[in-house]
């Protein structure tokens, strides 16, 4: 047949546990992360994404627990992203019961740690977080550039460009956040998604603005992400896992409906 | 029964030991999931596995690093005929050659070498990372019950390489990704899967058990 499109619930994690913001602020405590990651493998999540968000504070080792609890109880891939800074890191995550780990800042700052991550484990497992905004004003052809910290830090850097250098690297997948986007449930960024995807050969992750199933729709069909990420609309119970995948679905996209 | 998972510091092994250690229970069958990285556990195990995740050579390498091991491998599954599983990286090793990076010898188990996959479609992006239907080619016990083709249960995939086996007998199913790749191949009391059937939910834990009860 053929392969099927991805859905992956994401659960930003800060000391343990489940939060999520509008565009990184207001953060609000909202559950177990392992409970949620129970609940998602049984509703059919494709994979599972943890990004540990306070990976920079004294509770960062908090990780390693939730990553190896979530493994003993799920078997669907899990991907952990936040704070990944060294090859320690990678091999602690992975030895936890990571399937993946994701790079973002420490691929800004140093694009041959992700050489030497992919060499060390293998392309398949090192995905590298983009996190971007649109800096073109209208009327301006497109451009985006990556943005660090949360978004709050501009770099420079274009985000195409990034991509396809990250790519070159080793990076086996890219997970692409649109910061303009992100929890404003106002769809994701298509063109960037696409203008991305069209360019590399790995698979593109589709991140940031979820609101509606239609969204998730685009992203594959519009933005040629091979996967969809979301946050809210499946933690906050506006949407299961499984409606969204039959959704989709129905919309003629390719679907795993084990 | 003792099942030895050999440790060589490749991948994700606590998912696999977990999803052995649960087909086993859901299945009762009294099975002890050995993690080890001791040689003479492997020697004397009455089942084996052998995962792997990265790159060809840096596995193989990984391997020979444990003094003893592959030895212990050899002894265990070629002249003591016991079950073998290898799993993605730990199938591929069963090749001849593997041609990632550099040329590395492999095992010998299945003849062929361990190649890039080229989908006809350029859209296609490598690797291949996530879900996706086989294709049975010939019936094998480890299948056994297990719904494929088309209408199927889905395997989880991440590879960029697939063997390239000589001999058509020894594969056992396909996956079709801009053409057909090994995706199973079985020999004698060998078998291997380019899937991770420790992720793949309920195809796995059938084809684990299934292997757990197989009497090659």
């Amino acid at each position: 047949m053929t392969l099927k499109a991805r859905v992956i619930p994401c659960l930003d994690v800060k000391d343990g546990r489940v939060v999520k913001g509008v565009s990184f602020v207001n953060l609000v405590d909202a559950g177990d992360p392992v409970e949620s990651a129970k609940a998602y493998d049984a509703a059919g999540a494709d994979e599972l994404c943890f990004l540990d968000i306070t990976a920079s504070s004294d509770n960062r080792d908090t990780i390693f627990d939730v990553v190896a609890r979530t493994a003993d109880h799920c078997f669907m891939p899990l991907t952990v992203g936040g704070g990944v800074r060294s090859i320690a890191d990678i091999r602690k995550l992975l030895l936890a019961g990571a399937d993946k780990v994701s790079i973002n800042s420490a691929a800004v700052n140093n694009p041959d740690f992700v050489a030497e991550a992919a060499d060390k484990f293998g392309n398949q497992c090192i995905v590298v977080s983009i996190d971007s905004k649109k800096v073109s004003q209208d009327g301006e052809e497109d451009r985006w550039e990556i943005f660090t910290h949360g978004g709050r830090q501009a770099t420079g850097i274009d985000a195409v460009s990034f991509a396809e250098k990250m790519v070159q690297r080793g990076a086996g997948e890219l997970l692409l956040t649109s910061m303009d986007r992100d929890g404003q449930k106002s769809g994701y960024d298509i063109a960037l998604t696409r203008t991305i995807a069209d360019r590399v050969s790995v698979p593109v992750i589709a991140s940031g603005g979820v609101g509606t199933l239609d969204h998730l729709v685009e992203g594959i069909r519009d933005g040629h992400a091979t996967a969809v990420l979301a946050a809210s609309i499946f933690h906050f119970g506006t949407y299961t896992v499984g409606e969204a995948k039959r959704y989709m679905a129905e919309h003629g996209i390719a679907m795993r409906l084990d | 029964m003792r099942v030895a998972i050999i440790d060589y510091g490749s991948g994700n092994l606590r998912s696999a030991t977990k999803a052995f250690e649960r087909a086993a229970r859901e299945a009762g069958i009294a099975a002890e999931i050995d993690l080890t990285d001791r040689p003479e556990r492997v020697a004397a195990a009455d089942r084996i596995v052998l995962p792997g995740v990265g790159a060809y050579a840096d596995c193989r390498r990984g391997l020979d690093t444990v003094p003893g091991m592959v030895d212990a491998l050899r002894e265990a599954v070629e002249a003591g005929g016991r079950p073998f599983l290898g799993i993605c990286v730990g199938m591929q090793l069963m090749s001849s050659r593997g041609l990632e990076k550099t040329v590395t010898q492999g095992l010998g188990w299945i003849d062929g070498d361990v190649v890039p996959m080229k989908p006809d479609n350029p859209q296609l992006k490598i690797p291949q990372i996530g879900w996706n239907t086989l294709q049975l080619k010939r019936e094998h016990p480890l299948f056994a019950g297990i719904r494929t083709g088309d209408d199927g249960l889905h395997a989880y995939f991440v590879h960029s390489y697939h063997l390239a086996a000589a001999k058509a007998e020894d594969v056992i199913a396909t996956v079709d990704y801009g053409g057909p790749m090994t995706t199973f191949v079985a020999r004698d009391n060998k078998a291997g899967a380019q899937f991770h059937p420790e992720k793949s939910q309920a195809l796995g834990l059938a084809l684990i058990t299934n292997f757990l009860r197989w009497k090659p």
